[in-house]
């Protein structure tokens, strides 16, 4: 029992990650909170759908079209409203919002739902581990968000965008005099965050069914770790969904998988009080009181 | 002597005097102050005797939404974009509901539980974020009304998944409609005076530069909590009414939808005021019963409507149709 | 000597490992005018805004009036009567300009002043930009404060940090971006509140325009205090130059 906790935390916290990291770089870099998040995870899980059902296409090609149309959908988005509305508040939060529910509501119209509607795993079969058995895709998860993050680590430090992307972060007054172009970088970002979304449905879609519902579900769970680990914080990330991940699993191991949900509302609840810019919630330069 | 004519604002004269004291010079300047003010109200208030058996849930709903959309155009105006207004639905509706199931208590008591308890709860729970700067409450609210659905559903409290059914009827005929657009029209006025009051200035100070506000001695903190109460007091009246109209509530309360067309109605209408958002719900909410059998490709529309009017109309329809008015002319002699 | 009106002692902050603001220790007396200078990023605005309460101390001690304020937020402090202005002035612009002096007039500090009910806020607000030079009769009080010119973003600036009938002024920058004209058009403002016995400190980078205005300057570098006095005891110092200048003048 106790070593299914074990991995089967893991594979949630895992999950977690995968979900919020795209939705974590997006806001770091651009301050953009992209509300699309989840119907993108939700319309890259489709569009590899259709590219294996529709076009008959290899899957590796469709998911590589899948992360590229996210990305580009992404991309457009900045580019056609965003950047008409920088800096006014209400504008940004209503031009992401806006598409999340024309992307959720009309594939909920077109009512792809059923279950023929999946994706197929990467790798089929199970492994062993101790007494605990684990689907190969599970584990592949767990690799998949390990990965991920250690790319972003090295993408952040040592590559020029990367860097760039820091800086920004940091202070764009800053960044823009140093011939760092800011838009530039928030598109990339937005781009980023939204092929994060496309990987993020590819590895966990095939876990059960693309369904509209299941995008408020993914903004629902990035939004909670992002709230949680505080906002802007890669590290922040990680430790929201470990704890969120692992204490998840517990609920569902020892008392009932409904309860799940609670976990995160306790754990929003509590950050807030505590410490309302999350745990790791990024110091800004003027920690300008509220 | 030849007289001629040329075009004359008719605000010229009217507007300096008006604003705030109404020392007017004729009937007619009288009429073009308060006739933009008195006509919607009594449309509103003769509605309920015209209107057939099924518009007059239309009219319910209209209220309903208008309500939530005016809460929302207020926290707006303080500078505080909430993304799930069904979360102040949702309190108030349980509120009442429970009061009315558990201790078989009747509207009259109920109702303004569910509004001044619900408030207090929401603002309650909101306080903390209140402290953050961002779009931070705009997550948390859009956050919390999915999760209490899901805590609903889970500890199968309240009803759980059925809901509380028997729920008392508000007394049959016309004191439903009328309560709704009374309080409705109340709302509205209310709150565009406390807008247009020098302290409704400093409430809407805060979303341009909120350390200029701070500067000048005013806890920042205190006032988003005042704001959040009185919006919270309309929105959770609107969803203990609801509960007593359908004699009904459970997790429906906290739908999306409850969240969304307030925000449509708000971003058409006009962000930042308080009636805007209420002509928003005007139109949007019949319209939407009209269209019925479009399903959800209705709120595909709504989102639409988002986007479009952030990018191209961010100003929404009632500052316009106010400036319009305010630009109208008059003939007017001239002696030459 | 009387009591000191501002005290600040070993004042410290640190930014994510960097040292801001390094034990600065100063004060002013009642009707004092102290300006403070130093190159870009020496700590000139830390320390305001670190006095204004707008960031926690991690070290150190602000009295003002003898009374701690340390850690004491910005609408504290700001009713006890310290005022200050912004280096990037943002006024409201939803506001017509007039109507932006609104908001420091209702604040609890100056209902405390004037007691009882205030009168008419509209006519106090149009007299106070009076006072900073905006044309009384032309429409430009009553214009947007978004489509105002920066000479009058500033003023209306001022104007909001005055409305406070603020003991102890802050100017983060004033006369940055204005033109030698409008600072002309100021300097006489500052004169009338130093003449009514008000403490001003004035961070500043035009020193010229500062010198004839302030009796004693603090020259930051590197978040310490490198020199202390009137404006021609501190401009003889070598390290002030060279901290201005580059190290050129070492040699």
């Amino acid at each position: 029992m106790l070593q299914g906790v074990l991995v089967y935390g893991l594979v949630n916290s895992a999950v977690l990650v995968l979900l919020a990291l795209g939705f974590g770089l997006t806001f770091g870099v651009a301050g953009i909170s992209n509300f699309a998040h989840g119907s993108l995870y939700i319309l890259a899980g489709y569009l590899a759908w259709a590219c294996a059902h529709v076009l008959r296409l290899p899957s590796a090609l469709g998911a590589a079209v899948a992360v590229a149309g996210s990305a580009a959908f992404g991309a457009l988005l900045y580019r056609v409203a965003l950047l008409r509305v920088r800096g006014q508040a209400l504008s940004e939060v209503m031009v992401t919002f806006g598409v999340s529910l024309v992307i959720l509501e009309l594939f909920r119209f077109l009512g792809l739902v059923g279950f023929g509607y999946t994706l197929p795993a990467f790798v089929e079969g199970t492994v062993q581990i101790g007494e605990t058995s684990l689907d190969v895709q599970r584990l592949l998860i767990v690799l998949l968000a390990a990965g991920l993050v250690g790319l972003l680590w090295l993408f952040t430090h040592h590559t020029r965008m990367g860097l760039a992307f820091r800086g920004i972060a940091q202070n764009e007054d800053t960044a823009l005099s140093l011939g760092i172009d800011a838009d530039r970088a928030a598109t990339w970002s937005v781009a980023f965050g939204s092929g994060l979304a496309a990987v993020a449905a590819l590895a966990v879609l095939p876990l059960g069914t693309i369904a509209p519902e299941g995008g408020y579900d993914v903004m629902l769970q990035a939004l909670a770790v992002s709230i949680v680990g505080g906002l802007g914080s890669t590290v922040g990330i990680v430790l929201a969904s470990v704890l969120i991940g692992f204490a998840q699993t517990l609920t569902a191991t020892y008392l009932e998988t409904h309860w799940m949900i609670l976990v995160s509302l306790i754990a929003i609840l509590v950050v807030l009080v505590v410490k309302p810019s999350g745990l790791l919630g990024r110091q800004k330069q003027l920690e300008e009181r509220i | 002597m030849v007289a001629s004519r040329r075009k004359e604002r008719i605000d010229r004269g009217v507007k300096a005097r008006s604003d705030d004291l109404y020392a007017l010079a004729s009937w007619r300047e009288m009429l073009y102050v308060a006739g933009p003010r008195l006509a919607p109200a009594a449309l509103a208030l003769a509605l309920p005797l015209v209107l057939p058996p099924y518009w007059q849930k239309v009219l319910l709903s209209v209220c309903a939404y208008g309500l939530l959309a005016m809460s929302w155009g207020f926290l707006q105006a303080a500078g505080l974009i909430s993304l799930g207004q069904a979360l102040f639905f949702g309190v108030g509706a349980y509120l009442a509901g429970a009061a009315a199931h558990f201790w078989k208590w009747g509207p009259a008591l109920t109702i303004p539980l569910g509004a001044l308890g619900g408030a207090a709860v929401c603002t309650l729970i909101l306080l903390p974020v209140l402290r953050l700067r961002g779009h931070y409450f705009a997550m948390v609210t859009l956050v919390l009304p999915l999760m209490l659905v899901r805590l609903i559903e889970a500890t199968r409290i309240l009803g759980g998944t059925e809901g509380i059914t028997g729920i008392p009827s508000l007394p049959s005929g016309l004191g439903e409609p009328y309560l709704a657009v009374v309080v409705t029209l109340a709302v509205l006025f209310a709150l565009r005076r406390l807008l247009a009051s020098d302290h409704g200035l400093v409430l809407q100070a805060m979303r341009d530069n909120d350390r200029a506000v701070m500067r000048a001695g005013h806890n920042l903190y205190a006032l988003k909590a005042q704001a959040l109460f009185l919006a919270g007091l309309a929105g959770c009246f609107s969803g203990a009414f609801m509960t007593h109209a359908y004699m009904f509530v459970g997790m429906p309360a906290f739908a999306l939808d409850y969240s969304i067309m307030p925000i449509a109605a708000g971003v058409v209408g006009g962000p930042g005021t308080v009636a805007g958002p209420a002509l928003g719900a005007l139109i949007l909410v019949p319209l939407s019963e009209a269209l019925r059998a479009l399903g959800s490709l209705r709120i595909v529309f709504y989102g639409l409507f988002l986007v479009v009017f952030a990018v191209a109309l961010p100003e929404g329809i009632f500052p316009f149709l106010v400036r319009k008015y305010q630009q109208r002319e008059r003939w007017i002699e001239v002696d030459r | 000597m009387s009591a000191p009106i501002l005290e600040v002692r070993g004042l410290s902050r640190d930014f994510g490992g960097v040292r801001a603001l390094d034990h600065v220790s100063l004060s002013l007396q009642p009707g004092e005018s102290l300006g403070v200078i130093g190159p870009n990023g020496s700590g000139k605005t830390t320390l305001v805004n670190l006095v204004t309460g707008y960031v926690r101390p991690s070290e150190g001690e602000v009295l003002f009036k003898g009374r701690r304020i340390t850690g004491a937020p910005p609408y504290r402090v700001a009713r006890l009567g310290v005022g200050r202005t912004f280096q990037m002035a943002r006024p409201f612009h939803h506001l017509p300009a007039f109507k932006n002096l609104v908001v420091p007039l209702t604040s609890p500090r100056v209902r405390g002043l004037r007691g009882g009910r205030f009168g008419d806020r509209d006519a106090a607000a149009i007299d106070l930009l009076e006072d900073v030079g905006f044309e009384r009769d032309s429409a430009v009080p009553y214009r947007p404060a978004s489509v105002l010119p920066h000479g009058y973003v500033k003023r209306l600036e001022l104007a909001q940090c005055l409305a406070l009938q603020p003991e102890l002024l802050i100017l983060d920058e004033l006369f940055s971006g204005l033109s030698l004209a409008e600072v002309a058009g100021v300097v006489p403002i500052i004169e009338k509140l130093q003449a009514e016995g008000r403490a001003i400190v004035m961070v500043e980078h035009r020193l010229r325009e500062l010198f004839r205005i302030v009796d004693r300057v603090v020259v930051l570098n590197f978040g310490q205090v490198i020199a202390d006095g009137t404006p021609a005891q501190v401009m003889e110092k070598r390290e002030v130059r060279s901290a201005y200048l580059g190290t050129e003048e070492d040699g």
